[in-house]
């Protein structure tokens, strides 16, 4: 990894291990004051400030540009971002990543030439008192053709690289990559991995070093499927199927989410992926494949008694209209499959960590944390879902 | 002939009948600043949200209002009819013209725009504001997945506003062409009639594309259509095209004037000529040809395939070309000259160094691969603000203080212009420079809230801030024209030593502009000895009468789509209201 950039994250170069905070939880919100509108005062204080004898605003600028300068400073110190584009974790974002380093250089050269004539020139030929009004030129034409030429040069070095990459990046992959179909919903992703029959959503698990073929689809609207450590987004289009590849050759977690307006919960339409070694991932996909262990539910221990009435009330309570858990009677399909829910970190389409408490809260009343969300408020008693919390606790 | 003695004399009727360009361009000027300050409050609305992670000052819903209101508002309500107003008072003068080609029609065009406008905001008060962006893309906007009026109010209200800007820019066409003084050459035409030339041809080419999309869409959500609906055998990417065919010259409509009144600025205030004239003007041209062949610049992520996207990289790379070549002009232009540091120099200075950054992000992302990781993201949020903001609207500030004298006949307060030009250029960077950051740093557009812990934090704070200082430096703004409306220094004619035709003539003009046709000798007639001739006068010219026809007719379209979103009589009221206006107007006894 290279270092010198500003957006330069530490925090997304590691492996995220760390469960983040769940969005709503009370406990830890920020104490950051919002600056209040600096313009309550009227006219008044304003004609006196700019109406004061030795104004001028010229003078003032200095200062104001230090405070600029020093804004920039902290805009470069930035955080420390979990998703950066800037930290490649992918053959198709490292790809990507040198592509936009070269174009960035180009930038910042153009830029300074540009900007530095600019300031030259106004800084240069300011009005002098009683000179000469300048000489009247109208144009010189080999200049003309310099300057059309030069940029022209420069793009053409920026377009070699990038045709290249173009022609890299999308085509469909090489390799035999494993297809892993991707299908957005208004709010939450499905995961389909067709060669291991494993069904899941908003958690994504891939093996390191071998390259994935994702076939993208939608439910409903458009969206756009983006974990920025892996590579660009690609756009999840109702009635056409897309697809985009790479190779994740880092273990760790990594964050992603929905970049496409998709409707009312659209920022909050979040997934994670896992990216493990080879014999993690296929344990992963045989516990995911195989039929759902039903933890003990019978009446006979307090715990079974717990679990049983929380099955029932699973089945009874309207959930299986839209949820699936494999081997009962809920097939439904218009939410995430919950068949190995217990088993997953985040709930709710990675913005709630999966604890009993926050899978309760969220059952309770799924609008107070993701406005807009699909999920009706079932009208369950506290009893009904502090057990079905338990049972789907349960499903690993 | 308009109301007694003074230009802007005359009570409120006078106002509403008027058809003189100079009072319809201050209409469009003052009802674009207007909706500048609305869509600028919901601009801050959203920035007060975002300033902290997990903020709970705006609702999802109220944010996807506000952040589709403020695209909609700034674009269609605030930067084009600001050019309008440019367009209006400007053009007659600086082409030796008493007005343009078809006053009423002009008339109309306003009260259409205003009608339209104030169509789309009432939305808030019905149910709410259009909420599927200022793109609307297809298939979020099906009764579907947006039922209720919210996305009706877009559709139809984008139509009125289509209807006209195509009826405004057929205008300029004809009168830029027909209305030129003698001796008024096209390559003696200033800069700014030349970018508006080429700026209404956009405007008459491009519009029929979203037109059709927007019918097309209309048709859906009302008749049940399937257009772009996938289950129903259409298809979502249509719109997309449909969309940024005119969405890309879209963009250049609303950057070529600032480009023409730039390319009036810097050469007043170097006293020299436009460097490399006829290249200014080819470049403008070109890049308005060019704006039709990359509209699919906007789609790399939609996965076009390795051709397509090489293709509208390619073209897209192109525009830089004659983009460079019009900065390196100004930047010759400045250079040898004898530069007076005057306010409106200052903002297209300010214009030229942003847009600078704005154009070299831009080149960024015409790399596709690039593109891929940016578009939808902070990223371009600061992107389109450099060059829509940064440069566009620097641009048409620089042609406020250069032409408020002209229009008003006082100067704007020269110490009050630069403190506000220099808290809007800091303002401006402190707000947008860091959304660079964030957007590389995985943070999506268009998303009311963030996650704490996501290192998005910091940046959005700063960014908050910098929104606070820019709308209290529009305050500034508005406070220096209101008291150099009432107590500014007197300009006289020519208080800038310009070189164009309408610096001939008193401040504010006549309502004839003109006692006699000049006749032009040279590219900068005020500069040269004999660059103007300005035969005898032959009395007081003639102008057309005031009409109230242009209203009712505006008042009959708007009707349509009220009773569209109501109940069907008041269609066909609308209807009979636009057939009694066009045979009030058709068959009008000329007035003087």
């Amino acid at each position: 990894m290279s270092t010198g950039w500003p957006w330069y994250s530490p925090a997304a170069a590691r492996s995220v291990t760390e469960p983040r905070r769940s969005l709503t939880s009370p406990g830890d919100r920020p104490s950051v004051a919002v600056p209040s509108s600096p313009h309550t005062s009227g006219g008044s204080f304003l004609s006196r400030f700019l109406l004061h004898r030795n104004f001028s605003a010229d003078r003032y600028a200095k200062t104001l540009l230090g405070v600029a300068a020093a804004g920039f400073l902290l805009s470069a110190c930035g955080g420390e971002y979990t998703q950066s584009a800037m930290v490649p974790r992918s053959d198709f974002a490292r790809n990507v990543d040198e592509l936009f380093r070269g174009i960035f250089w180009w930038a910042v050269a153009v830029f300074v030439l540009v900007e530095g004539a600019l300031l030259v020139a106004v800084l240069r030929f300011r009005e002098k008192p009683g000179a000469d009004e300048p000489k009247p030129v109208h144009g010189n034409t080999v200049l003309e053709i310099t300057w059309t030429l030069a940029p022209a040069i420069v793009l053409i070095l920026i377009a070699i690289p990038t045709i290249r990459s173009i022609w890299l990046v999308d085509r469909p992959p090489t390799t035999e990559a494993m297809v892993v179909e991707v299908i957005g919903h208004q709010w939450w992703w499905e995961f389909r991995y067709p060669e291991l029959g494993v069904v899941t959503a908003n958690e994504m698990h891939l093996p390191v070093g071998r390259t994935v073929d994702v076939r993208l689809r939608s439910a409903d609207v458009i969206h756009s499927f983006w974990f920025p450590q892996m590579g660009g987004k690609r756009d999840v289009i109702p009635g056409h199927e897309t697809f985009v590849w790479f190779t994740p050759d880092s273990t760790g977690r990594y964050t992603g989410q929905c970049a496409e307006f998709c409707g009312i919960a659209h920022a909050l339409m979040k997934m994670e992926l896992v990216v493990e070694e080879p014999d993690a991932f296929e344990s992963w996909a045989e516990s995911m494949g195989a039929e759902v262990v039903l933890p003990a539910a019978d009446d006979t221990t307090e715990s079974g008694a717990l679990l049983a009435a929380g099955s029932r009330a699973f089945m009874s309570g309207g959930c299986i209209a839209c949820h699936t858990i494999a081997g009962t009677l809920a097939r439904g399909v218009l939410g995430p499959d919950l068949t190995h829910i217990g088993g997953r970190r985040t709930i709710a389409s990675g913005i709630l960590e999966n604890t009993p408490e926050e899978m309760a809260r969220w059952i309770r009343d799924p609008q107070a944390v993701k406005p807009g969300v699909l999920m009706p408020t079932m009208g369950l008693s506290v009893e009904q879902i502090q057990t079905i919390t338990t049972y789907l606790q349960g499903l690993k | 002939m308009s109301g007694g003695g003074s230009l802007y004399g005359g009570g409120l009727w006078s106002w509403v009948t008027t058809v003189d360009h100079k009072r319809i361009g201050i209409l469009y000027g003052v009802s674009a600043l207007i909706f500048f300050l609305v869509g600028g409050v919901e601009a801050l609305l959203m920035r007060l949200q975002l300033g902290s992670p997990e903020n709970t000052l705006i609702s999802a819903d109220l944010y996807n209002q506000l952040f589709t209101m403020h695209g909609t508002t700034m674009v269609f309500l605030a930067i084009m009819p600001l050019s309008a107003a440019f367009f209006n008072f400007l053009i007659p003068l600086q082409i030796g013209a008493r007005d343009v080609a078809f006053p009423r029609l002009n008339a109309f065009s306003f009260w259409l725009f205003l009608f339209g406008g104030l169509f789309i905001n009432a939305s808030f008060f019905f149910g709410g504001a259009p909420d599927t962006g200022w793109f609307g893309y297809a298939n979020l906007t099906s009764t579907q997945y947006s039922p209720g009026m919210r996305v009706d109010f877009w559709v139809m209200g984008l139509q009125v506003l289509g209807v006209s800007s195509i009826v405004a820019a057929l205008n300029f066409i004809v009168t830029i062409i027909n209305l030129r003084a003698p001796g008024m050459k096209l390559m003696r035409m200033p800069p700014f009639v030349w970018m508006t030339l080429v700026t209404s041809f956009l405007l008459v080419l491009a519009f029929p594309a979203i037109t059709v999309g927007l019918v097309l869409l209309m048709f859906d959500r009302t008749f049940g259509t399937v257009f772009f609906n996938p289950s129903g055998g259409g298809d979502v990417v249509l719109w997309q095209h449909l969309f940024w065919i005119f969405g890309h010259p879209e963009v250049y409509i609303l950057l070529l004037p600032s480009l023409g009144i730039v390319s009036e600025v810097i050469p007043t205030f170097s006293r020299k000529p436009l460097f490399g004239y006829p290249f200014v003007i080819y470049s403008g041209i070109l890049i308005a040809f060019l704006g039709f062949g990359v509209w699919a610049h906007h789609m790399f992520a939609v996965g076009l395939g390795p051709i397509g996207n090489t293709v509208f990289s390619a073209t897209t790379m192109l525009i830089a070309i004659p983009t460079g070549v019009k900065i390196f002009n100004w930047i010759a232009t400045l250079w040898g000259g004898s530069i007076r540091l005057r306010t409106p120099l200052y903002f297209a200075l300010g214009f030229v160094s942003m847009f600078i950054i704005g154009g070299l992000s831009g080149v960024m992302h015409s790399s596709p691969p690039t593109d891929l990781q940016q578009t939808d993201t902070y990223f371009v949020v600061a992107h389109i603000h450099y060059v829509l903001f940064g440069g566009v609207i620097f641009g048409l500030f620089s042609g406020i203080y250069y032409w408020f004298p002209k229009i008003t006949g006082r100067r704007l307060s020269e110490g009050i212009g630069k403190l506000h030009f220099w808290l809007m250029l800091i303002a401006f960077n402190l707000t947008f420079f860091p959304q660079h950051f964030l957007g590389l740093g995985g943070m999506p557009r268009r998303t009311y809230t963030y996650q704490e812990g996501m290192g998005f934090d910091d940046l959005n704070r700063l960014s908050t801030i910098g929104s606070l200082i820019l709308g209290f430096s529009i305050l500034v703004f508005v406070y220096n024209l209101l008291k150099s409306l009432r107590s500014g220094e007197q300009a006289g004619p020519d208080p800038w030593e310009g070189a164009t035709l309408e610096w001939s003539i008193s401040s504010p003009p006549p309502h004839y502009n003109f006692m006699s046709i000049p006749e032009v000798k040279s590219r900068d007639p005020l500069w040269h000895p004999g660059g103007v001739v300005v035969p005898d006068a032959a009395g007081e010219p003639l102008m057309p009468g005031p009409s109230f026809w242009p209203v009712v007719l505006a008042f009959g379209v708007l009707l349509l789509p009220v009773g569209a979103l109501t109940m069907l009589p008041v269609v066909f009221a609308g209807l009979a209201v636009v057939l009694v206006g066009i045979y009030g107007w058709a068959f009008e006894p000329a007035e003087h």
